[in-house]
């Protein structure tokens, strides 16, 4: 197997989920597209691990990431929520009171 | 024996790579929150069968537990309680959401510009010993000590930050 044939996957992966961030209105679909970006990040670090002869500290990062990516998905969420709760509506583009 | 194997790896990369682009693409384009959620399923799992080609057990059985199990639970019910309709709405997208289209694309051609330009046809090597879970956790608790320290912390920030922000007064 090519190592570009990973690496390309993932970038790939990364462009959908990088254009669902920007398209995507509604917020609980950008944080799936969040999802998307760091599942490609974590074939590259499995990739380039295996390249290196199975160095394993890429498979404890490639753990480490789904770990922040739970946790990132339950604040994210709670977030989500809390916003519905006072605004009836998580559309992303109808939160404009951090403009500067 | 040998040749037939790596035949195999080649067409199972190709099937299971084509099948996460598409659904990739369907969960980025789709009418229906609830539709996108399990198209994001088909590109998790087609993500840990990658990582098996790329021998990595360990990861892809986490990658399904904490991803299928439970990171896709907790989408649905914030799909749940954010009363999203179960069928397709109109505006899930931005206004200008075309402007992702050259954006994605830009991207796209520059990384992989880059990454044929670096590594052309170099080839992963095929006699590598896989790595089991006692190298993969004396690797944790070794030199990636401190960074597994941060991450519990963050963890039980995350678990206290979600019930603080969720809870209601």
């Amino acid at each position: 197997m090519l190592i570009n044939q990973f690496l390309l996957l993932g970038a790939v992966l990364f462009c959908i989920g990088v254009y669902g961030v920007i398209a995507r209105k509604n917020a609980v679909l950008v944080l799936m597209s969040i999802e998307l970006i760091l599942n490609s990040v974590n074939i590259n670090l499995l990739a380039f691990s295996l390249r290196n002869g199975g160095d394993p500290g890429g498979h404890a990062f490639a753990l480490y990431i789904i770990a922040v990516a739970a946790a990132e998905v339950g604040v994210g969420l709670a977030l989500v929520l809390l916003i519905y709760r006072n605004r009836r509506s998580i559309a992303l583009d109808e939160l404009s009171e951090m403009k500067g | 024996m040998l040749l037939g194997a790596l035949v195999a790896q080649n067409i199972g990369f190709g099937v299971i790579a084509a099948m996460m682009v598409i659904a990739a693409l369907r969960v980025v384009t789709t009418n229906n929150v609830v539709h996108a959620a399990l198209w994001l399923v088909v590109v998790l799992a087609g993500a840990a069968a990658q990582y098996v080609l790329l021998a990595a057990e360990f990861v892809a059985v986490t990658q399904v537990l904490v991803y299928i199990g439970a990171v896709m639970v907790l989408f649905l019910f914030g799909t749940m309680l954010t009363r999203a309709r179960i069928g397709a709405e109109k505006d899930l997208n931005n206004k200008n959401w075309l402007l992702g289209i050259p954006v994605a694309l830009l991207l796209l051609g520059t990384l992989s510009y880059v990454l044929i330009d670096t590594f052309g046809d170099e080839e992963l090597p095929n006699d590598v010993t896989p790595i089991n879970t006692q190298q993969l956790s004396d690797s944790i608790f070794q030199p990636y000590l401190l960074p597994f320290w941060a991450l519990s912390f963050v963890l039980l920030v995350a678990a206290i930050g979600a019930i603080v922000l969720a809870r209601k007064d």
